[in-house]
């Protein structure tokens, strides 16, 4: 392996990897922020103990986000300085706003809200929770902002001369449907990331036959919030869907593996290609659906991969401009279909909860365990497919990945950085799986703890 | 004065924001062991940092961000080229910040013990490489141009560890753990403060050697003499200053001098940078604010974001720090033989 496809693992692994633990931060945060509203609201105190239980789960995944968000923000420079160079008067923009506007707004206010609850009157300190997540927000909107410009240049010119890209007009950057899209998708995203983890974890307590006061309306807000999610993800992923046709149509075909340009294009269900990619043997699919969900019409014309791959050379000069398509085809599926089975065993488990009545059994139990994971599967694949489809380019029309890498990192260095961060990644995986295990296992505090723990032992969440 | 030195002073200023607060952090991570004495000690000492170690680090991740945006050819030219010490860096913070939050999730000694040694290690190892890492920038190192006329760093990680880089690293090494001892005495009680103050005077001398042979280094080295004279007066008064406050027990002066003094080394090495921001050791032409900066219009809209946000920022934060301004002490920690999980058990 050479030092471009060991930086482009490396971003890969680490991205991924950031991209587990962040929707479960802007999902809980919120979750968290509305336990706690509860309990200031009605003074009950199963709330005030469900907000620390599940705000304990929350500052555990926090954590893993903080620091494997740290190397994001260097590893443009690192890995990738040709790119930093040439986009950087624009993109560095965003990034920079993201730090000034929103991380230090999520530290610092998630800092008084575990260290507050004695320090802070009761509504100051709720507010401080509610200023943390909306800063998970400004986050998640600017960084995506940044990589909308890498799907979509907008509002820059090329300067020949100093050979690289030129902010001329910020709003353009901040406001292009295809950041507004990619936000209005992954926020509720992570919304029903979050919702499945906090059902999953309250259904395993009502299996368990624990703390039922808090696993119930726990369980039933988690799967509201999952499969409202879904919906809402729904719509705004038809939108990004046919943004993308438009901005991008190599990414839509190879999501499809639609070879030739099409009339009434089938959306297709299952795909079997040649090895190289460029043509299909066996195909089943759905009639004209794919021409009504990228055009709006069904009778209306989808380009192929090898006639774009005709245009493409011919207005950018010869090259390979397929995406690896097998991997394009099945991760738009497999993005989809794991959060259509976790809304699907939301809604069953609250149809088996109406008047009152809990499920029950063994397939209950797993699959309560099994839920959580689903939409991180689902994230993980839908960025994967964003971002392996939109290869060659790094920045779309603009810049090449292989041009974007650093040319003074040797392979040494790279492969290095690789296996160290990958296996302590893999370390940290570890750790945190085994801490929430437990902290499940524990459970909340018991009633009539905090009545005691409210003078002496404030500090129940710190260190 | 132009945008782009306005930027150089921004970075500066985010740099200074940097080193005081994350520098406490550094100092007192790698006390940790030596101050605390027990699980109850120790559990008290991470309680000063526990609410503001998020927010002081984020003064590095916005110090990274602006420098992209205000001046992406450094950024990518410093980044690209210190590659090994920057990934070092990289590894610790992500050990200590899980450390930190991870070592009281879970009940048993060795558990805590473990991540207690994390934290020392962590915190040492940055501190020491931010001050090689910033020697190496002053002094300059050696670019070349690449075929695209990008100024790329030619020297190897070897280059980097210099003497005077290395007295560059352990002058930051030793001023943290000094600056992390004011901290410490200034926000407990007790045992704490009593070994936090003395150990404060030992690290602080040593620190003042090694300032010394530093500075003076640097003044040897470079063109623009009377910045470093100027700036080291000021980070010689209020390094002594410092001490001989902390001798009397004005832990609060101590900590507030020791502040500016840090700030004045940070100012210095900028001061003797300016207008470069990587000379170039090899002859010819370094990195500096016009050649490895953003367009204007870029750093006219960072501008206003950087003047609208910086104060409320400050507002914020200095608002936990009032918060949390009360001294801590083994009171303050319910059951401080156990854990956070035993405890609510207990
Ligand atoms: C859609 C949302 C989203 C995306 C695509 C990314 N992040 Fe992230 N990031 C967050 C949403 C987020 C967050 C919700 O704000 C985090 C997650 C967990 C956390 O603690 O804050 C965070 C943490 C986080 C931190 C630590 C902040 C702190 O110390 O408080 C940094 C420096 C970054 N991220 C940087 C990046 C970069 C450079 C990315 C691009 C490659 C990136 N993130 C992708
Ligand atoms: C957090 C969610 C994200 C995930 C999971 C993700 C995932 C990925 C993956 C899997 C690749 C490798 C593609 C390939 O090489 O085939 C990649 C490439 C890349 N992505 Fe993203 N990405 C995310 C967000 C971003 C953001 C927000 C940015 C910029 C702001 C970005 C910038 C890049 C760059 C520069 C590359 C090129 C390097 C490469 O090809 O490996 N990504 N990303
Ligand atoms: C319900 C049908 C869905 C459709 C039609 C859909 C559509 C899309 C499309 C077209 C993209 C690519 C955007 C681009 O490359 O510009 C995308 C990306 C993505 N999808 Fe989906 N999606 C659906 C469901 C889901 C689900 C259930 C999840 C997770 C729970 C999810 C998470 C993501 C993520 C994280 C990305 C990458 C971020 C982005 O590009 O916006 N999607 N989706």
């Amino acid at each position: 392996m050479n030092a471009l496809s060991l930086a482009r693992w490396q971003f890969a692994i680490t991205t991924v990897y950031h991209f587990i633990f962040v929707p479960i931060t802007i999902g809980s945060g919120f979750l968290v922020a509305g336990l706690q509203t509860a309990w200031v609201r009605t003074s009950k105190e199963k709330y005030l103990r469900a907000t620390k239980f599940f705000g304990k789960l929350f500052l555990i995944n926090f954590a893993i986000g903080v620091v494997t968000g740290i190397v994001q923000e260097f590893q443009f420079g690192m890995n990738w300085s040709s790119y930093s160079r040439f986009v950087g008067d624009i993109f560095g923009a965003p990034l920079a706003m993201e730090g000034l506007l929103a991380f230090f707004l999520e530290s610092t206010f998630l800092g008084l809200w575990i260290f507050g609850w004695d320090r802070l009157p009761k509504k100051v300190h709720l507010a401080t929770i509610w200023i943390a997540a909306t800063g998970t927000l400004l986050s998640a909107y600017f960084i995506l902002a940044a990589n909308a410009f890498m799907q979509h240049p907008v509002g820059y010119v090329l300067n020949q001369t100093r050979g690289r890209a030129e902010l001329t007009n910020i709003m353009k950057v901040l406001t292009q449907n295809t950041a507004y899209s990619a936000f209005l998708h992954t926020i509720p995203s992570a919304f029903l990331t979050a919702g499945a983890l906090f059902a999953g974890v309250a259904g395993w307590m009502i299996v368990k036959g624990r703390d039922a006061d808090i696993a119930r309306p726990v369980l039933k807000a988690g799967l509201i919030t999952v499969v409202i999610s879904f919906l809402i993800v729904g719509v705004s992923g038809d939108y990004t869907a046919r943004i993308m046709t438009k901005q991008q149509p190599m990414k839509m075909a190879a999501a499809e593996a639609l070879y030739d340009s099409k009339a009434n294009a089938p959306f297709s269900i299952f795909t079997i290609g040649t090895l190289d990619g460029s043509r299909p043997v066996f195909q089943i699919g759905i009639p004209s659906m794919l021409s009504f969900m990228s055009t709006g019409n069904f009778n209306g014309v989808v380009e192929g991969v090898n006639d774009l791959q005709k245009q493409y050379t011919a207005k950018y000069g010869a090259g390979n401009y397929k995406p690896n398509i097998p991997l394009a085809y099945w991760s738009f599926r497999l993005m989809i279909g794991f959060g259509a089975i976790a809304t699907l065993l939301a809604a069953l488990v609250l149809w088996l909860m109406r008047k009152g009545r809990l499920p029950k059994g063994r397939w209950f139990g797993i699959s309560m365990i099994v839920l959580p994971f689903l939409p991180i599967l689902a994230n993980s694949f839908g960025w994967i497919f964003t971002e392996s489809a939109r290869q060659p380019w790094v920045v779309f029309g603009l810049m090449k990945t292989a041009d974007g890498v650093s040319p003074t990192v040797n392979t040494g260095s790279v492969a290095f950085t690789v296996v160290v961060f990958t296996l302590l990644y893999g370390l940290l995986a570890v750790i945190e799986f085994g801490l929430i295990r437990r902290t499940i296992k524990v459970g909340p505090e018991p009633e009539g703890m905090h009545a005691k723990a409210e003078e002496a032992s404030t500090l129940v969440m710190a260190y | 004065m132009s945008l782009n030195s306005f930027w150089f002073v921004i970075i500066a200023v985010l740099w200074i924001g940097y080193f005081i607060l994350e520098g406490f952090d550094f100092g007192v991570g790698i006390l940790l062991k030596v101050v605390g004495k027990n699980q109850a000690e120790r559990r008290v000492i991470l309680t000063t940092l526990g609410p503001v170690w998020d927010g002081n680090e984020v003064w590095l991740l916005v110090a990274g961000g602006a420098t992209f945006a205000a001046f992406p050819e450094w950024y990518a030219t410093l980044f690209g080229g210190f590659y090994l010490p920057l990934f070092l860096i990289l590894v610790s913070l992500i050990v200590r910040g899980v450390a930190f939050e991870y070592r009281s999730k879970y009940g048993k000694a060795q558990w805590r013990n473990r991540w207690d040694t994390a934290i020392t290690i962590s915190s040492f190892i940055p501190a020491l490489l931010w001050g090689v890492a910033f020697a190496n920038i002053v002094r300059g190192v050696p670019l070349k141009a690449d075929s695209h006329g990008a100024l790329q760093y030619a020297g190897g990680f070897f280059n980097l560890l210099n003497p005077y880089a290395l007295v560059g690293g352990l002058t930051t090494l030793a001023l943290f753990i000094t600056h992390g001892a004011y901290f410490l005495a200034l926000k407990t009680e007790g045992n704490i403060r009593i070994r936090a103050n003395s150990i404060a005077t030992q690290a602080g001398l040593v620190t003042a050697v090694l300032a010394l042979i530093f500075l003076g280094w640097t003044l040897f080295d470079v063109s623009s003499k009377g910045i470093v004279i100027g700036g080291s007066i000021i980070v010689v008064v209020a390094w002594l200053a410092a001490l001989g406050a902390n001798l009397r027990g004005f832990e609060g002066w101590a900590f507030l001098l020791s502040s500016i003094a840090t700030a004045a080394v940070v100012i210095t090495l900028f001061g003797t940078l300016y207008p470069h921001v990587m000379p170039n050791l090899g002859g010819g032409a370094g990195l500096d604010i016009f050649n490895a900066s953003s367009t204007h219009y870029t750093l006219k809209v960072m501008t206003v974001v950087a003047v609208v946000m910086t104060p409320l920022v400050l507002i914020y934060q200095g608002w936990t720090y009032w918060v949390f301004r009360k001294r801590i002490s083994s009171h303050d920690i319910a059951h401080p033989e156990s854990g956070v999980l035993d405890t609510i058990h207990a």
